[in-house]
């Protein structure tokens, strides 16, 4: 996992709320074996006028000029804002893998659904809870200035806007850590075997019929 | 001190080690593996040479990518290359690390959440993951049920651990009797509907009181399997005589000696009287009527006599606004009957609905009736090989087919039309599934949740209807 430490970027506006992992990553490409890739499919079905499948050509595509990543001021953004709930719906991992391959390292919404939170700290991403009046400062910001851009510190857990208004935001010591350092989950878990192998130990006596 | 809650107590028996900050290791005893959200977890567990940590505690079948029809030409009849791949992966996976596994023609084969409890592969007091969300569903038996993501999948192969931190609690009780015809559907729709799609973040929700108690364990199975769909990772139900005769002989459940050892603990399953919640929703069961969802998200469901409602009355902006786009996608207008909303497509599956009595009661309401020369499509798709088989020994098949409906082999199906089963633009579909997403079962198709009974009705009428008015 690459470490995520801070950034200064330009901001899209997704003003929605409840956006749901379908909509982030349709089904029809989650059949790839592969983690990387999806960026050109994020939010597919609102970005483009046709159907997309996976194998297709994207750059021949028909894009929808309504969709707001769509428009060019919004190019190069790297920090994605939004309403709240974001990334209801289903577990995949594609989800945080497509908006990491479109190139969002950093989201900021009101609040997420709870595995799709997980899941982009899992892979570099940053997601940012503030609370809804800020949320709303910013859209008003993001769309009154083109070349919009925030800067994000995860150390100091602060977030700064062009005019110097900076925005504390909380977030969990372990995923800072692991963050920070991009660290890997498992190796991390692999540190505790004999913690591990004492509990299954315990609970076989315990409940055997758990370890038929 | 006050009494533990259902959830504390599986979370207490599962802890392995915690931080200070409450970043614990909890211990998984139950992996259920699919093909869609697994190859990148092997490929990462090869990638760094590590070995699964308990392959007995893992089983996997593939669902959402199976055709529905011609299953016995296994993974070569897989007519689209992509999917063809992807479950053939899963095949290499499974041989390669030596899983339990039921491949397309095997009778187990079908959604892996219908399977795990079929096979009593589940069982009440574990833990159990998947790479899916509605993993929620196996809580219905006092278990402790967690969707993860492909990232954890490859944490809990290599471990047997997941990181967590301890939820909240929260209980959803619903209080009385449901009235004739109001099912576990109703029931988990309205409770979506008071406390919308993020009204569970953060928490893992015991669903109790007297109308939850009177539900089989397949209709507790419903309910928890939505639990998601309220935002809340794990729903869960406590344990009671009808959850331990389900396990009754079941292929995976203990036997003997060990049966009786294990039945002991599960009967402690429960939350104590005096265990404290921090949340409390109360929901009165008599004023659950059949219900539909008119929008896009499943919080946006009404009961079947109301109308669409109008954004022009939501007072917060943010909400009426997209209860505008839902109409606009959904090509509904705003104070419209539900009962006037016509249907092209009916599906009847998912693992929200289509175990043995969820294709009972859509059977009682097709017997005898045709669909309507309306309906372009109204599938039938089981749960699993063995729902298909004790259906056709009930003659369910034979009733579905001389109504007018397509009798499909398992799998997920039109729940996320992965396979070829799949809405065409502004198609209408009353569906028994549990997500009516913009693109769900197809792009630019629209979803209605509904029963299993009210789907059939709804087939047969050509338009969403009263299922108490069929009767
Ligand atoms: S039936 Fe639908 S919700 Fe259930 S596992 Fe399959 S795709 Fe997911």
């Amino acid at each position: 996992m690459e470490k995520f430490e801070k950034m200064t970027a330009i901001v899209a506006p997704l003003d929605r709320s409840n956006v749901d992992t379908d909509a982030i990553i349709p089904k029809q490409f989650l059949k790839s074996i592969q983690r990387s890739g999806f960026g050109p499919n994020a939010f597919d079905e609102w970005r483009y006028l046709d159907h997309g499948e996976p194998g297709m050509d994207n750059s021949q595509r028909q894009v929808n000029p309504d969709f707001v990543l769509n428009q060019p001021r919004y190019q190069g953004a790297n920090i994605l804002l939004t309403r709240k709930n974001f990334g209801c719906g289903s577990s995949r991992e594609h989800a945080p893998w497509a908006l990491l391959d479109y190139g969002f390292k950093v989201i900021i919404a009101p609040s997420y659904a709870d595995i799709f939170f997980n899941n982009c700290f899992k892979n570099g991403i940053l997601p940012i809870v503030l609370d809804e009046a800020k949320v709303e400062q910013l859209f008003k910001e993001v769309v009154a200035s083109e070349g919009y851009q925030l800067s994000v510190d995860l150390t100091a857990q602060v977030i700064t806007t062009p005019s110097g208004e900076a925005m504390a935001f909380e977030v969990d010591a372990f995923r800072k850590h692991c963050l920070l350092n991009g660290l890997d989950d498992i190796g991390l878990t692999l540190q505790h075997v004999d913690a591990i192998k004492a509990y299954e130990a315990r609970r076989k006596a315990e409940a055997p019929w758990l370890f038929n | 001190m006050a009494g533990k809650t259902l959830y504390d107590k599986l979370w207490d028996a599962h802890v392995v080690r915690c931080d200070d900050d409450g970043t614990c290791l909890i211990y998984i005893d139950r992996h259920l593996v699919h093909e869609v959200t697994s190859p990148q977890a092997f490929e990462g567990l090869r990638l760094a040479g590590r070995k699964p940590w308990r392959i007995d505690s893992v089983l996997a079948t593939p669902d959402h990518n199976v055709p529905t029809t011609g299953q016995s030409a296994g993974v070569e009849g897989i007519a689209d290359p992509i999917a063809r791949i992807q479950v053939a992966t899963l095949e290499q996976n499974v041989r390669e690390f030596g899983i339990t596994f039921f491949p397309m023609n095997d009778v187990r084969q079908g959604i892996v959440h219908v399977v795990g409890p079929e096979e009593g592969a589940t069982l009440p007091g574990m833990t159990v993951v998947c790479g899916d969300s509605h993993t929620s569903t196996h809580g219905a038996f006092g278990a402790l049920a967690h969707g993860i993501g492909t990232s954890e999948v490859e944490h809990v192969l290599a471990t047997q651990c997941l990181v967590q931190k301890k939820m909240k609690n929260m209980l959803v009780s619903v209080d009385g009797q449901v009235g004739p015809s109001v099912t576990a559907k109703d029931i988990v729709l309205a409770i979506i509907g008071r406390i919308g799609t993020a009204g569970g973040t953060g928490h893992a929700i015991e669903f109790g009181g007297e109308a939850i108690r009177a539900l089989s364990v397949e209709g507790r199975m419903t309910v928890c399997n939505m639990a998601i769909e309220a935002g809340a990772r794990a729903g869960m139900v406590a344990v009671d005589e009808k959850t331990i005769d389900y396990f009754q002989g079941r292929p995976y459940a203990p036997k003997g000696e060990l049966w009786d050892q294990a039945v002991a603990a599960w009967r402690e399953l429960v939350s104590d009287a005096d265990a404290s919640f921090d949340t409390v929703v109360r929901i009165d069961a008599a004023s659950i009527q059949p219900q539909v969802t008119w929008g896009t998200s499943p919080e946006m469901v009404v009961g079947i006599s109301d109308t669409v409602p109008d954004p022009a009355r939501e007072p917060d902006e943010v909400k009426a606004d997209g209860m505008r786009r839902a109409l606009e996608y959904m090509g509904l207008d705003a104070n419209m009957a539900i009962t006037d909303i016509p249907v092209d497509i009916v599906f009847i599956g998912s693992c929200t609905n289509s175990r043995i009595e969820d294709l009972r009661e859509a059977a009682v309401v097709a017997k005898g009736r045709k669909v309507a020369a309306t309906v372009k499509q109204a599938l039938v798709v089981p749960g699993s090989g063995l729902v298909k088989k004790q259906a056709e020994q009930e003659g369910l098949d034979k009733i579905f087919i001389e109504a007018g409906f397509e009798w499909r082999e398992p799998g997920c199906s039109m729940c996320l039309a992965m396979n070829a089963d799949r809405l065409e633009p502004g198609e209408r579909c009353a569906s028994t599934s549990n997500r009516n997403f913009e693109g769900r079962q197809g792009q630019g198709g629209r979803t209605h949740l509904v029963s299993p009974s009210m789907a059939a009705a709804a087939a047969i009428k050509g338009h969403f209807t009263d299922v108490r008015e069929l009767k």
